[in-house]
């Protein structure tokens, strides 16, 4: 008799623990198409600028769903490919993308003034904010997310590329790391994430 | 010896343009546009060259008057860095074809003299190895198109 009655208070304990574990983790497990990097990367954090002069903070966009790209605006093809691509993302999601904001960081801090960036991202989307911030700040953002970039050496005239990490980075409305992007990810699967992360019925 | 001087001279005029028939005239553009983007901000170009020629061709860059400079790049993307790097020629091989489209192949246009706004047309000189040029134009699309099509 004893036996019997251990192991269904043994299987009950280890189901509590479970749920302290998943409670302490914070997130709910959400059935992700892209790279779940939910637990694996830290919370959203940095101390930047926005464009529109304002000093901002991560917890700033808390209560937002954050799409984090890095990149610049001298940038003329792979980032204005990818901020389209965004937009599209965020027409397809309808009103549920209000709750949603694409954050693209500046990698290149001695062209970026908030003034150009503000032009540029709004050339993409309205929900769509270019931050920026003096080299340390960014690269503190960069190497948080185990991101890089590298600027490259100047031409003849003065102008130079900047290379960088291409991923797009999503938080939750509580500024938790869930899933990466790359840019060759398809639209249906960012769409149906973004859309778990979104709904307020999914993800109260 | 008129007449014969003529014919010579004729028969080595037909002779030396087959021999050496310009680049540009065995291609043919399409799909060309540019990503428009705000103030003087550089500015990527695409198009679809198709060559119907025996022989490849290489586009070396292109003119503008309405840019001040015009660079042939290659946007890659290895080990999740996203780079853009200067290229040389890009080939468009016999009977085939050579796409410059985003995150590929493109042309940097640099310095817009005046504002492009999406919606107008911009003439851009291409240049080939050998010299031939082809004069094609551009249509300007909004900073969020994704292809000369629009969305």
């Amino acid at each position: 008799m004893k036996p019997r009655r251990t192991r269904p208070f043994l299987l009950l304990l280890l189901l509590f623990a479970t749920g302290l574990l998943l409670g302490g983790c914070g997130s709910t497990p959400l059935p992700f198409r892209l790279t779940n990097i939910s637990g694996h990367m830290p919370d959203l954090d940095f101390r930047l600028t926005d464009d529109s002069g304002k000093p901002v903070t991560g917890a700033d966009y808390r209560g937002k769903v954050v799409l984090l790209y890095f990149g610049y605006t001298h940038c003329p093809d792979v980032c204005p490919l990818t901020l389209a691509q965004l937009h599209v993302v965020m027409q397809r999601l309808g009103p549920l993308a209000d709750g949603a904001r694409i954050l693209f960081v500046s990698v290149d801090p001695a062209r970026d003034t908030p003034a150009i960036m503000h032009a540029y991202v709004n050339a993409f989307d309205k929900r769509a904010v270019g931050l920026v911030g003096d080299a340390r700040s960014v690269e503190a953002l960069s190497k948080r997310y185990r991101s890089a970039f590298t600027r490259e050496p100047s031409s003849a005239d003065g102008t130079y590329e900047v290379s960088h990490s291409s991923a797009i980075y999503v938080f939750d409305n509580h500024g938790r790391a869930r899933v990466l992007a790359t840019p060759s990810a398809s639209q249906d699967d960012l769409v149906h994430d973004l859309h778990l992360l979104l709904d307020p019925g999914i993800n109260p | 010896m008129k007449p014969s001087r003529l014919s010579l001279l004729l028969a080595g005029l037909l002779l030396a343009g087959g021999a050496h028939a310009a680049a540009a005239d065995h291609v043919r553009a399409s799909h060309a546009w540019i990503r428009v983007l705000p103030g003087a901000l550089p500015a990527g170009a695409y198009v679809t060259l198709e060559n119907d020629g025996d022989q490849p061709v290489a586009l070396s860059g292109a003119d503008s008057t309405v840019y001040a400079d015009v660079m042939l790049h290659r946007s890659s993307t290895a080990g999740g860095m996203s780079r853009m790097s200067m290229v040389d020629s890009l080939e468009v091989p016999a009977h085939g074809k050579a796409v410059l489209a985003p995150a590929g192949y493109h042309l940097m246009l640099m310095q817009p003299k005046a504002p492009v706004k999406a919606g107008d047309t911009v003439r851009l000189t291409l240049k080939f190895t050998d010299g031939s040029t082809l004069a094609t134009d551009f249509v300007a699309r909004p900073a969020n198109a994704l292809d000369d099509t629009g969305h």
